[in-house]
Order: C-alpha cells, then structure tokens, then sequence
C-alpha cells in the first residue's frame, strides 16, 4: 500500500542542530501511537535551504511547509494533519511582507530558484539509495555505461558549457580531455569538498542531502577519463557529510554501482574517503592533493596541471562538490537543455549561501544570470531591520565587495571578475549601513593572514603587513601613505603569489580601497568610523539637555564608568569605557551619543 | 541487496519512483482533493483516499496528480467529497464519492476529461472556474 | 622544440625547458631568490615572475615552461616593481645585522637588496625571537635569519632523503625546524651540510672554530702547542674561488705555503692518508672477496666504503642491518690524526698532549667524526683536535692578509705529506672506488695495471656501475653519491640477500654529497654541477700529473708500515687505523 502522506524533516547539519532528529523520531513515534504509521512515511533529508527559519518540516502532498518546528509540535501534526487533514497553521511560514502564513510555492525565497544541484536536497532521504534511484539516479551512469564513448561524455560536458564551480570557472570537458589524453597506468578522480570559505556551506550541504549525486557523477568520470579510483576530500569538521557518504559509498557498493564490474558492464571504480584537518589552503587543488598523498597541504606549482600530472604524479582530474552534481543530470537530461540555463558564457546554476544582514538567511541556487537586487532583495527578502544596503560579498576572502550600483547586473562569472570579486565558491555576505568596509577587510585578511600556509613569501608577509596597516587604520593610527602601501602590497600578491589563496587575499582590501575610498579617508583623516564599528574610533557620550537622570544607562555599564544622579545628569569617564554600547542601547531618550 | 545488473538497476527505479514522484510537487497540475473531515471519513473518505491513489497509479499518472487531503468543507451532507482541479476542466466538486465512484471519476473525469454528471455535487459556472 | 620569444628575441629550446632557463640561452638574467640549479623548482619566494603575452597573470620563470609561440616579458615597470615589493617584504621580516652575520658577503638576499636599489624599509619590522639551534657541533641553524626559501627541506628530503629537517607551523609562524621539533642533534641529521651551502642567507651555517685554531696558534710559553694541519684532497681544488680562481684551479702548494704563514708547526696532507687508507681496505677488500668467493664469510659482501662520516651516520641511523657490511677502516682524516699523535710523536719524540692537531675538509660532518666515538681517541688523547671547513680556512687566510692567489707554492712535510694519484681523486666520487682497484689489482694479481684509470666510475651522474676485471675474475662495483640515491643500491642489495641471490656488486663506494667530498657541504658557495664538475677535472689532474698514481708505490706508505704499522690489516694497523659501527635510532 503506497503512502498518503509524507512528512519531510530537514536532516541538514543547521537542523539537525536545532533538534530536528528529535522532530523526526517524535512523528514517527506519534504516526505509530495514533495508528496512522502506515499512512505516512516521515523521511529525514537533506538541507531545503531556508535555514533561517529551521529546524523545517514539509508534509506532503499538501506541501505544507512548517518553520521553527520543536519537537513539541509533532504530536499536533500527526493528530491534526494526517489523522484530520488539517493543517497546523501556526507552524506555517510566515511572510514578512504579506503578514500571513503562506504555502511553500508562495514563498519568494524558493520563488525564483532553479534547482539543478540541490535538487534532491529536502526530497529524498539521503541515507536510502532507493530514493535517488527513483529520481533518474544512477540513469546518467546507466546511459554512460551502456550508449556512450568517453569522447561522447566529454563532447556533451562540452555542448553543456559546465564551468568548475570551485573558483575561476574552468571549462570542465577541457580538464576531462585533458586527462583522457595522457596515457597512464592509473589515473584519479578527486571531489573537493574542503569548503572553507567563511560563511559558505553549499557543498556540505549538498553532500549531506544527496550523497549519489557526487558518488554517481565521479564514477562518470572514471568511466571517461580511465580512472579506476576517486577520493573525496571532505574536511573532518563535517561530520554528518561524512557519514552520509559513508552510507551512500557501502550502498552503492552493494548495488554493484561502485567497485569491480559495476552494472555487469566490465567497468570498475570505487571511491576513498580523505579527512582534511580544516586547512583552508587545501581547498587549492594542488595542496589538497598534496594532502592526500600524506604531504604538508602546501600548493605547488603548476603547470604541470593535476589533469596532466596530479596525484603520485599520475592525471587526476579535481572537481569540487557543485561541479560534480552537476554532472548526472547533463547526462540524463541533455547538455542542450543545461545549456538554456544561464548566460551566454555561463551555463547553469550558481548556489550561493546567503548570509549576513539579510532576512531569509540560507542557501539558494538560481540560474547564472540573476541580478544580485533578485538574490538579496526577491529571494533574501532584502536586509534585516529595513537598514540600507551597502555592499555585497561574493567569493568570500578571495571576493570583493559589490556596491549598490551593481545590483542590476546579471551575476556570472566574467561579471564578478571584472568588479574585482569572484564567483569563488559561492559564499554570498550582505552588508548593511551599520557595517564598516574597513573592518570587513580586516576581518577577511586576518582570515588569510590564519590561513596562509606559509610557503611563498607574498602571501606569508603581505597578509601580515596588510593586515597590520588595517589594524592601525581601524585603530585612528593610519596614515594616507598606508593606503599606497596596501595598494602595493596588494599588487604585488596578486601578481607574485603563487596560489590562488594569494593571488586573491587583498581583493576584499582592494575593491573596497576603490569602491569606498572617502570611508578609509574618513577612518584616517578625521579619525571616525561612521558605522560605529571602530571601536578605537567612537566616542561614547551623554548629552545632558536629553538626560533625565533615570541612571539606566549607569546601570547597564559592566566597567561601571557611568555615574551622576538624578540633579547632576550622568556622564561617562571616557578613559574607562570599554565601548562596548550597551549605554547606548539602554537609553530610551537619545542621550547617549555615538560619534 | 546483491550486486545489480543493469535491468534490476532499471526495474529498482520504476518500482520506486512512484513514492518519489508523489513528493514532487514541480509540474503537477492536476489536483484530487478528498475531504477529510472527521464527517468525510466518518463516511469513508479514508477507503476513497486510497482507490484514488491505486487508480492514479494504474494510470500512471502519479507524476501528473497530486492528491491531497483537505479538511471538512461544509458539505458534510454529501461525504465523502472530492474536488478536480486540472487544466481544461473546471474545478468540480464531486459529492457522495464512494470507492466505486472514486474510480469512475479518476477514470473519467482525470484521464477521459469528461465529467462524472451524478456525483457533481457543484457543477461550476465557467465564470467561477479557479484562477 | 619550441619556439618562442623572449623579451622579443627568438629562442628555441627543447620542449619542457622552464622560462628561466630559457632566458639564459639569450642572455636574459632573471632574477631568483629560492630556485637553485640542483633542486626540483619550489616556486616559494615570488621574485622570478615575468608576464607572458595574453596572460593576465605573472608566471613564475623557474617552473613554467616555455610554450610554443608564448611571448615573454622579463623586465618592465610593473614587473620590477612587483619583485622589488617582494624584496621588501621579505626584508621586513629578515633582522638587519648584515655586518655580523655568517654570510655577510655571500648573502643572496643581500646581493638582491643591493641590486634592486632597496634603500629604505617601508613594511613595519615583524621579526622572530626563536633559539639557536647549535646541538650538532657542525651546523648552526638560526632560524630567526631564515627566509622560509624551503632549499633546505628539498635537500634535506629529496637530494639527500634524511628528513631531518621540516616545514613547522603555519602563515607566518612558518618556521624550518628539525622534525618533529627536537634539537637538530637528536633527529636524523647526518651533519653533511648541504643545508647549509644551499641556504642564500644565514640561517643554517657551519659551526665557525676559527678562533680555537687562531687561540691555539697564538699559545706561546708553557701553553706552546705544536699546530699540525692536514688537509684535504677536495680542499685544494676549491678553496681558489674564495679568492677568485677559477672552480678547480688546484693550488696545493700555495696552500701549504699558506699555513705555514698562519703558523702551523708541520703541515701534513690527508691525501696520504688517503693512500693509506687504501693500503687497509684494499687489502680488507681482497681479503673479504677471496673469501667470498671461496664460499666463506658471504655475509661480509659486498664492502661498502666508510670514509664519508655523514654516510656512516646515515647507516648507522637507517641501514644499519648492513654494519657488518662496513670497512672497518677508518677515514683519511681520522687515519692521520691518528698517525700523527702516535707515529709521528713517537718520532719526533713530542708528547702528544701537546700536539693540536686540525683538519682543512670540505666537510662540516667530519667537525663531528672528529669525536663520533672512542677509536677517535687511538692516542689516547683525541686525534684530531679541530677540524676546519674550506670556507673557515679561507676566512683565516683573509684574516691574516695572505695573497693566496700569489703566493709561492711549497711542499707539504714527510713523511705525511707525499701523496699519489690515488689518494688525491679521493675527493671525488668514484675516486675511492678508482684508487682502491688500482691497489687491490695489485695485491691480487702481484702485477701493476697498465692503465690505471677506471673511467666507468667517474662522472656527475648519481649512482656508476662497472665489471671490472682482474685477469679472470669480474668484479662488480657500484658508486653512489648524494645522499638520496644510495636507498636504490642498498635496497638492490637488500632484496638479493632476502632472496638468496648473488650479490648485485662486491664493491660500493658511497658519498653522502653530489659529486663526493669536492661538493662538500664545507666548500665555498655556490657550487653547481658545472662548478663540481670543474673541480672534480681538477683533482683528475692532479693525479694524471703524479708520477706515482697507486698508493702502494707512495714510498711514504711503505716506510710507515715498514717502520711503524707492520702489516696493512696487521695488529697495530687494526689498533690505530680501524674502527666500529653501532646501531643508532633516528631520534634519541
């Protein structure tokens, strides 16, 4: 007897961690209590996205999407919904705009997706083989095996214009033929999914929601290029991808869809996991593959390519997460119809992760092309508190920020590079008014400045000395010559560092050293921050013509350097505020004063 | 499970997609919805539930229908109820859908496109056909 | 081939040539700071970067290939400036002691700081306090000075496959330390010091003894020590390039003279000892082969030869199965401090206690053979009491305002002075080999060979194999030098013991340095193989020019064992001129 109902619990690592196992389990023991087990099926999956709102729960087929769910309300779902078939309209997503609790379709934040990556993500329940296999899973692999040539693969990657989703967005047939090319007695097949971006969880994601499609697209390529041997890279700090890859590579196992003699068809592939220890250097290809040969995660230089020359010296080709899950679906629905989607030289989708001073945080996929005013403002129901826009982050520490005058331009690769930012690996960070540009560099160049690996010397010392000059501009300390010099430094990494890392870590300094000059003059000049960010910068201060002497604000200080009463008025001692704001926050009369 | 040919790979896929298709909601856009109020299941709408997913099954026509529930919807005179909504139909509503009639409707009125004239309980004006 | 353009002049060059080596073809220098001809390229440092057209990136010329049709830039505006930035941030975590510092002179860093005009620091001074790593006696490591180039892990890992040294820490706090972080002396070093003459700055660099020596000359009164030197086969072909001579150019005599100036009593020459040591482990050769090939005492073959200390630290450490394998025969310079505070005291009736014997090597790992255990100490005393490296002597030299480049040429004394051809191509790899067939000929066949050179032995190339034959009897040989290619011969040895096969070579000769002792990491900077290759010419002539070219006709070496030794592997010989080997772990 097939199912009535089936109710959807998101699985994702930002679930899971809001208790949504517990959700899952609470339903099923409810369906059995109330004996309705055999009418709906309660499947744990991967991550929908909207993680602003999790832990999330869908029932099907009246779609109803359920937010902020405790483990509480499972009882009302199985007594309301699947015994009444009423639907629990308090847990219903609330539009903020609409004011009403609203269906999933309705929702803009799935809206304007297009989901070809993530598209068994929040479907299928990824520790059960049989339900990627329902959804043309393992089709692509079929038809690889059964009616295609490796040239035919290649030709159709080629006819699709997949692009690596990784970083610079190389031609991904163009590293496949590569590879095919050299003869060699073994050659590898690497996933990437050392995603460290900060901010950024598109591969994790897509890894714990639909294992196959990774597994399913590497045993493709090992069929085209020749390789009997993948290795997923996977930092050891995501430890539900992990496991749903372990389940997923045993079941496909014994299916006979990974190992000797796959589908009878005399192919044999299998794949190996490899736990990286975080670095975020390790995300460049070279180094990840040092680090899998037991080396310091260090880059090397290339030419030789790894496609040409990569593990133990032997061709291996190196796609991160996003690219692979592409790949399936090429084969199965064709690279005329992956084609149609995107722009004339990007194809396809792109998943950001949305994050920052936005409303509906999470992740989404849209098609190449879509402005970033459609992301942030449609999809991401524009920025929190009704502040106003200031810059967007894309491509992480290896990014730049995009301004207001670019909201209208359709994102693709070409289009991000020539704002001085990347598409990198996704990572999408809104700012608002209240964010100060020159600490968002600092921040970003104290994260390369922990993350160099230390081997070439442009990127060792100039993150360190740019990092310096910035701690010395948000501090009041900067001087005009200091921007030249971070313009020279930054140069000189972009043109002398070896890795990618390098080549990229002064970007976020020196898009917004372009882009927002009059506020680092501002940092420098007037010694003000106007975001109120640098804390060396503001002045707290109580203005006595507003101060009714409620003492409030005396009472919230934690360094108790507020004092008066109620005939003298209050004032702060200066030398001993921390500047930490809470005065300002606590005074109901504008009183205290930012500047 | 032992290791797969690819035939058993194939017949895997049909058997299990019935289930997955029934999750998608993207390119579905003929709806079944059964009252199910405490009166419709009272007058059996549970048994008409389950003759609509068979028959939609053995049409196969999963991946065109979605089959939802629906709470009571004031006709409690004539439950079980069910209502169409498909394209070039009007909406309609059919009362007293018993498990007989519940396939006779999906037969007729889903796959023949011709409506099921003594169950109609609400024969729609063209002019309040939904959206 | 392929065709290309550099800074618009055609090259063509065979295909996988880098672009800097490409440049050189047309004259171009492009300027590098980490890359060094003998290692793999690391691409570390960021100064060679040159454009190449419809790139919009800088490529790094000591690893990119040059490409068919490519048209590279070498040198304009933004280029120059983008190195001189590097050079500055470089600087800005490099200490400013230049005037103090070891390599004050024959700094790379320097040189590129001068060249580039650097004139002032516009980067805020980030440097390191770290200790200083002085546990081995040969080699100072001072991490503070190093500029995180990465040639001394490449040499210490792949040329010489030690692994003593190691990348630490991450970003900034990058630092090259012994592995594991021990002190340098409890680890896997083997003290031989490419290290150090492949560092471009002053981060790892031999422990400096010249004041001792200068001390012990200057002791005058009841102190007065009698100063006996020896030096070395490889010393006499190199230390001319401190004083710009040609590499190679052999200045023997002017050497002897110069020590004499410094204040040496006597100066002897290790290239004797040289012909003695192959008087002991010829005779221990044909010895150990006759059994062999008797059938008795198969275990002992083949004979691996024992004068490099570095690689007897190295077996000691990692092939240690194979001591029994070992010529117990001690080195040259361990042979002759032991001549001479027993031999020659006993002669010239001086009491060895007040004998201060030093040693001029090539070599910063014979600082520590010196004291490596108590057959060093076969007078009773230690034998040898200092030992010196090229580059401490030449500093001496220069210190004592002597013009090596002019100076007379003198004679070293007697009767450890005289030497053969044998005992001067020492120095060299192969040279061991060469000189020790040349004798063993000799004591098997009771005839001298005709021709005395075995050319199959000689050569940069890194391991040699010859058959060599004594009328009708093969023998196989291999040589070995650089430390990273001896694993494939030992482990060929090691894999037909296991099998019970015959022994792939009766004979192996190994050095732990490229191109032996005359690539010493105690030799002047800078060496190349074109460099070692020259020096290496120059010993062969000194030895073509000997009129006596086997060590059993140095009638020196026949007087010493007439007068003194007795026997060559004789009681006395064994006392003085042999040692043992133990067991050592990689860390203590």
């Amino acid at each position: 007897m097939a199912y009535k109902h089936f109710i959807l619990v998101c699985g994702g690592t930002g679930c899971e961690s809001s208790h949504s196992d517990e959700i899952y389990k609470e339903l099923i023991a409810n369906a059995e209590a109330m004996g309705v087990k055999d009418d709906v099926q309660v499947v744990k999956t991967g991550c929908f996205g909207f993680c602003e709102k999790g832990p999330i729960v869908k029932v099907l087929p009246d779609e109803s999407f359920y937010v902020e769910v405790k483990p509480g309300d499972a009882k009302e779902i199985i007594a309301e919904q699947i015994v009444k078939g009423r639907e629990v309209k308090r847990l219903l997503y609330k539009d903020e705009r609409q004011k009403d609790r609203i269906k999933v379709e309705d929702i803009d934040f799935y809206q304007k997706q297009y989901r070809i990556v993530l598209r068994n993500c929040g479907i299928i329940n990824p520790e059960n083989i049989d339900e990627y296999i329902a959804r043309d899973g393992y089709a692509g692999l079929e038809k690889v095996l059964t009616s295609m040539k490796p040239d035919d693969v290649i030709e159709e990657l080629k006819a699709s214009g997949l692009r690596g989703r990784g970083g610079a967005g190389f031609p991904t047939w163009r590293k496949w033929m590569f590879s095919k090319g050299v003869p060699a007695d073994q050659k590898y097949v690497v996933c990437n999914a050392d995603e460290g971006d900060p901010g950024a969880y598109m591969d994790r994601s897509t890894i714990e929601g639909d294992p196959h499609s990774v597994i399913e697209a590497m045993t493709i390529c090992g069929y085209t290029v020749g390789s009997s041997k993948g290795f997923v890279y996977i930092r050891a700090e995501y430890p539900l991808a992990i496991e749903r890859l372990k389940i997923g590579l045993r079941q496909a196992r014994e299916y006979g869809l990974l190992g000797d003699n796959i589908l009878g068809t005399g192919f044999s592939f299998d794949i190996e996991i490899r736990l990286g220890a975080g670095a975020f250097v390790c995300g460049e290809e070279t180094a990840l593959l040092q680090s899998i040969e037991g080396n310091r995660g260090m880059p090397i230089p290339r030419p030789p390519f790894p496609a040409v020359k990569g593990l133990w010296g032997k061709p291996t080709i190196i796609n991160n997460v996003e690219t692979w899950a592409n790949i399936p679906v090429i084969i199965t629905k064709g690279a005329s119809w992956f084609a149609k989607i995107g722009t004339e030289t990007s194809k396809g989708t792109k998943v950001f992760a949305l994050t920052g001073k936005i409303n509906n945080s999470g992740l989404v996929e849209v098609p190449m092309g879509t402005t970033l005013r459609e992301i942030i403002f449609d999809i991401g129901g524009g920025i929190r508190g009704g502040k106003k826009f200031k810059g967007a982050q894309t491509g992480g520490p290896s990014g730049g920020i995009i301004t207001e005058e670019f909201l209208d331009l359709p994102i693709d690769y070409e289009a991000l590079t020539s704002l001085g930012s990347m598409m990198g690996s996704g990572g999408l960070i809104v700012m608002d008014e209240d964010d100060c540009v020159v600490d968002v560099s600092r921040f970003y160049m104290e994260f390369c400045v922990d993350e160099s690996c230390g081997k070439c010397s442009p990127c060792r010392i100039g993150t360190n000395q740019m990092h310096a000059i910035l701690v010395k501009i948000t501090k009041g300390q900067g001087t005009m010559e200091d921007l030249e010099k971070l313009e020279k430094i930054g140069l000189a990494m972009k043109k002398a560092a070896l890795c990618g890392l390098g080549q990229t870590a002064p970007n976020p300094t020196l898009s917004t050293i372009r882009r927002f000059r009059d506020e680092y003059v501002k940092h420098i000049v007037d010694r003000q921050c106007s975001a109120g960010k640098c804390k060396d910068l503001v002045v707290y201060s109580i203005d006595k013509t507003k101060c009714i002497g409620c003492g409030l604000c005396a009472r919230k200080c934690p360094v108790n350097c507020i004092s008066g009463d109620k005939t003298q008025k209050y004032t702060i001692d200066a030398s001993k505020c921390i500047k930490c704001g809470e005065c300002f926050k606590a005074c109901k009369f504008s009183a205290v004063v930012k500047k | 499970m032992a290791k797969m040919t690819l035939e058993q790979l194939r017949k895997l896929r049909e058997e299990k997609k019935g289930d997955m298709v029934r999750r998608d909601v993207e390119g579905k856009n003929i709806q079944i919805i059964v009252g199910m109020g405490t009166c419709g299941i009272a007058a059996g709408a549970k048994q008409t539930f389950d003759e609509i997913v068979k028959v939609v099954d053995e049409n196969k026509m999963t991946a065109d229908v979605i089959i939802r529930q629906t709470g009571c919807m004031g006709l409690c005179h004539v439950e079980p109820t069910v209502e169409i909504v498909m394209p070039g139909m009007p909406a309609t509503i059919y009362g007293k859908v018993d498990v007989p009639t519940a396939r006779e409707i999906v037969i007729k009125h889903v796959v023949g496109k011709t409506l099921v004239e003594n169950h109609i309980y609400d024969r729609p004006a063209v002019d309040i056909v939904k959206k | 081939m392929v065709n290309a353009k550099i800074n618009g002049i055609p090259v063509q060059v065979a295909e996988g040539t880098s672009i800097l080596d490409a440049a050189k073809k047309v004259n171009v220098r492009i300027p590098t700071l980490c890359y060094n001809d003998d290692l793999p390229p690391w691409a570390a440092c960021g100064i060679c970067i040159v454009k190449a057209e419809k790139n919009p990136k800088m490529l790094r010329a000591c690893c990119t290939p040059l490409e068919e049709g490519m048209s590279v830039i070498t040198h304009d505006p933004e280029i120059v400036q983008v190195r001189k930035t590097v050079i500055e941030l470089i600087l800005s975590t490099h200490p400013d002691d230049c005037l103090q510092c070891p390599r004050n002179g024959s700094c790379e860093l320097q040189t590129l700081a001068a060249e580039f005009g650097v004139r002032e620091q516009p980067f805020e001074k980030r440097l390191r306090d770290l200790p200083i790593d002085t546990s081995t006696g040969s080699l100072i490591l001072n991490p503070d000075k190093c500029i995180r180039c990465g040639r001394c892990v490449l040499v210490c890992q792949q040329m010489q496959n030690v692994w003593a040294i190691e990348f630490l820490g991450r970003g900034e706090s990058t630092r090259i330390a012994p592995a594991a972080d021990v002190k340098l002396a409890e680890g896997p070093c083997i003290k031989c010091g490419q290290c150090a003459a492949h560092c471009p700055v002053g981060a790892i660099y031999e422990n400096d003894q010249t004041k001792e020596v200068w001390d012990a000359l200057m002791k005058g009164g009841d102190d007065a020590k009698t100063c006996v030197v020896q030096i070395a086969p490889a010393v006499r072909v190199a230390l001319g390039e401190e004083f710009g001579l040609e590499p190679g150019s052999l200045v023997t005599g002017k050497i002897y003279t110069a020590l004499r100036r410094l204040g040496f009593d006597m100066v002897f020459d290790t290239n004797f000892s040289a012909d003695l040591t192959i008087m002991e482990e010829g005779t221990e050769l044909v010895k150990r082969l006759t059994d062999f090939l008797g059938g008795k005492n198969k275990e002992l073959m083949p004979l691996i030869t024992s004068c490099c200390p570095a690689w007897v630290d190295y077996m000691e450490k990692y092939y240690s199965d194979m001591i029994p394998n070992f010529s117990t025969a001690k080195s040259p310079q361990q042979m002759m401090g032991a001549m001479i505070k027993t031999f020659w005291a006993e002669k010239t009736k001086i009491d060895p206690k007040t004998i201060y014997s030093v040693s001029i090597m090539p070599c910063t790992a014979k600082k520590w053979e010196c004291g490596r255990n108590d057959d060093m100490r076969s007078s009773g005393s230690q034998d040898v009491d200092v030992v010196l490296t090229t580059r401490e002597l030449a500093r001496m030299i220069k210190q004592a305002g002597i013009d090596l480049v002019n100076l007379p040429e003198e004679e070293a004394d007697s009767p450890l002075g005289p030497y053969t051809g044998a005992g001067t191509i020492f120095g060299t790899t192969g040279g061991v080999m060469e000189a020790a067939l040349r004798s063993a000929y000799y004591l098997i066949t009771k005839e001298d060979l005709k021709d005395v050179n075995f050319t199959g032995v000689r050569g940069i190339s890194g391991i040699k194999e010859a058959r060599i034959h004594i009328k009708d009897l093969e023998v196989r040989v291999a040589v070995a030098h650089q430390m990273g290619n001896i694993a494939a011969v030992l482990e060929e040895v090691r894999k037909a013991k296991a099998e019970g096969k015959d022994i792939p070579w009766h004979f192996i000769e190994v050095m732990a340095c490229r191109g032996g002792c005359i690539g010493g990491g105690g030799q002047p900077y800078g060496a190349t193989d074109e460099v070692r290759q020259k020096r290496m010419r120059g010993l062969y002539s000194d030895d073509e020019k000997s009129t006596l070219r086997c060590s059993h006709h140095n009638p020196a070496i026949q007087y010493v064992y007439k007068e003194f030794l007795g026997e060559p592997n004789g009681h006395k010989a064994h006392e003085l001129l042999h040692t043992k080997y133990k067991k050592l772990e990689l860390y203590k």
